[in-house]
């Protein structure tokens, strides 16, 4: 995060093939990792948000193992593994991926060859290679967009997709000593969005439906809309228990920005919303993107939210967003 | 132990100490409860600032748009009743108590603690020269806090803030915002002077003084706050007003006879040049 904003990262993970960036680090030139540093904050006894370059990464350890979500980029994969050997020595059983960009699912491989899966009695011959590396946990379109990559990109190495998907509303595990619920947030950032609930610890890694530090990009070509981020948000938000007020309680690790709590999930659904309902209500008035661009129905957030360059502007964000809620089913 | 020897130790200590508490006279003593003074500042203290009085708010266009697209029955929604006023303006509101946290060997000072009646919040400032948390740590309503004594003043530097206000009507603070706060003890009086920096919302830093007189009977009061549903919305629904639309911001500058135009502040407002201003500026009629 320090060496890179979220435009940076998005536009990595739009510009560069996901496969590429999975199966070898020779497409990497673009950005110099070598000052990247990982650095570990401790959230909660036994979760951890690790911050270095893409997607905040979750890790989870205890008696069981270890077991995190998102793995950033394969060029850092060394340092982070030092990081999580900092943590804790235990086996690499689960890694989650919360979505399909190449910021969040870029250590996939180098991170699962470093673990071991859980496997064995009726789940044993599932997995041929069983046993060699974790288990690599994602909604199924996250899959399908890793496994189907746009035309002219290479395909992605077949150690890097996820192992284990899931179609329906959610998916449970029980790892160190907790209860791990998998929630699919249609529609989102992408059409392939996870938040990753860890019950016991009261900790929520959010992947990018929630990020505090720019407009949330909306991968409009993979699915996403602003609908449904003010939905993933909302779903945050019901989720969550503050201690009192808008503080404490319940912990939301970004995928790109600080670790939240409630009152910033509320002023990040606040924003979207009031902007949602102004994008809408000028659609209403028969504006055309042009005469909505010119209404500038950001300018108050743009300080705080905004970019004039980059990948992800705020032209771009207020574009997407016309084109959701112009479109037939308001998405 | 006999006594010549004990005596000698007795007056060597006493002597000691009396160095050691002057020493540490530059430092004041901020412990206690102190009660608000409230002079023309009350109506912004205690009842709240009127909707649409911005005016001596150094706020820039971004905020002045989120002023107007503010409505106050936001905090009618249960996940907003009870948020709470950020540390740099939670003083303002009523009584504040100040303890501090002492090593027991050393008797070194590592921490004040300092609660508000307003929400009974409580906030920590950390004395004992520790740095702030990386920016990726998590932000709070009272913000993370470090101070030390420049003299006889106490200035504390505040971070790690969540988004707040800077007055009661929708004028919001970021969380990109500084702060940096002074307590200054004048025998039974104290102040308060907080100076925020907003790279966010602000044309320049807002200052804001507070007074307070040690109080020898007084408790803080019990403070609770209980979210309740008070009326069925629409899931996800904001209460706001769309751009143009807001039309009870009017009703301040009406009824007091105030242009609109310094009724919505900036940082001009702040100054007393700007009387000259308002009188070229055009009176709205009267309600
Ligand atoms: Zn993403």
């Amino acid at each position: 995060m320090q060496s890179l904003s979220v435009s940076g990262i998005c536009k990595r993970g739009l510009l560069v093939a996901l496969g590429v960036l999975l199966a070898s680090g020779s497409h990497a030139q673009q950005q110099d990792f070598s000052k990247v540093k990982i650095e570990a904050l401790k959230v909660r006894d036994n979760i951890y948000m690790l911050v270095g370059s893409g997607g905040n990464i979750t890790v989870q350890i205890g008696s069981d193992g270890v077991l995190i979500v998102d793995t950033q980029y394969a060029e850092l994969s060394d340092r982070i593994l030092g990081k999580i050997r900092e943590l804790s020595k235990g086996p690499i059983r689960y890694i989650i991926d919360t979505h399909h960009h190449a910021d969040h699912v870029g250590g996939n491989a180098n991170l699962r060859a470093a673990g071991m899966t859980v496997s064995g009695g009726n789940v044993g011959g599932d997995i041929s290679d069983a046993g060699a590396g974790a288990q690599i946990i994602a909604h199924e379109n996250a899959l399908l967009h890793m496994s189907s990559p746009p035309a002219g990109q290479p395909a992605i190495a077949s150690a890097a997709l996820p192992t284990l998907t899931y179609f329906t509303p959610k998916k449970d595990l029980w790892f160190n000593g907790e209860g791990i619920r998998i929630m699919h947030e249609p529609n989102a950032h992408t059409d392939g969005d996870s938040i990753v609930y860890f019950r016991q610890s009261d900790v929520i890694a959010a992947g990018d439906v929630y990020v505090s530090n720019q407009y949330p990009f909306i991968d409009i070509a993979n699915g996403g809309s602003i609908q449904g981020i003010i939905a993933a948000a909302n779903n945050i938000i019901d989720l969550i228990i503050p201690v009192y007020g808008q503080d404490g309680g319940t912990l939301v690790i970004p995928g790109h920005g600080r670790l939240s709590d409630i009152g910033d999930v509320i002023n990040y659904r606040e924003m979207l919303t009031i902007i949602r309902d102004r994008i809408q209500d000028l659609i209403r008035k028969g504006m055309t993107l042009e005469q909505v661009q010119a209404a500038k129905p950001t300018a108050d957030y743009d300080p705080r939210w905004g970019s004039s360059s980059g990948f992800w502007t705020t032209r771009q964000f207020v574009e997407a967003a016309y084109k959701n809620l112009s479109a037939p089913q308001g998405k | 132990m006999n006594s010549p020897i004990r005596g000698v130790l007795l007056l060597a200590t006493a002597v000691l100490g009396c160095l050691l508490t002057s020493a540490a006279l530059a430092e004041k003593n901020l412990a206690g409860v102190w009660t608000g003074t409230y002079s023309e500042d009350w109506p912004d203290r205690f009842p709240g600032p009127e909707l649409g009085d911005y005016g001596g708010l150094p706020i820039n266009d971004a905020d002045r748009m989120r002023a107007l697209s503010w409505s106050a029955s936001l905090i009618a929604l249960p996940e907003y009743q009870c948020r709470v006023h950020p540390s740099d303006y939670a003083n303002s509101f009523a009584d504040i108590r100040i303890w501090e946290e002492r090593d027991p060997v050393t008797e070194k000072l590592i921490a004040l603690h300092l609660q508000h009646f307003a929400w009974q919040t409580r906030r920590t400032i950390w004395m004992d020269g520790r740095e702030h948390p990386p920016e990726y740590a998590q932000h709070t309503s009272m913000g993370f806090s470090t101070g030390q004594w420049d003299g006889q003043v106490l200035t504390i530097h505040t971070t790690h803030l969540k988004e707040g206000w800077l007055r009661r009507n929708g004028a919001a603070r970021s969380d990109k915002a500084s702060v940096t706060e002074h307590f200054i003890r004048h025998g039974d009086i104290l102040t308060w002077t907080v100076v925020v920096n907003d790279p966010v919302y602000l044309e320049e830093p807002f200052i804001r003084n507070r007074d307070y007189k040690y109080s020898v009977d007084n408790q803080v009061a019990n403070y609770s706050c209980e979210s309740v549903v008070e009326m069925v919305r629409a899931p996800g629904y904001i209460p706001h007003h769309l751009p143009g639309t807001n039309e009870d911001v009017k009703i301040f500058a009406e009824t007091h006879g105030i242009p609109y135009k310094a009724a919505m502040g900036g940082a001009a407002t702040m100054y007393p040049e700007y009387m000259k201003v308002i009188r070229s500026l055009p009176v709205p009629p009267p309600r």
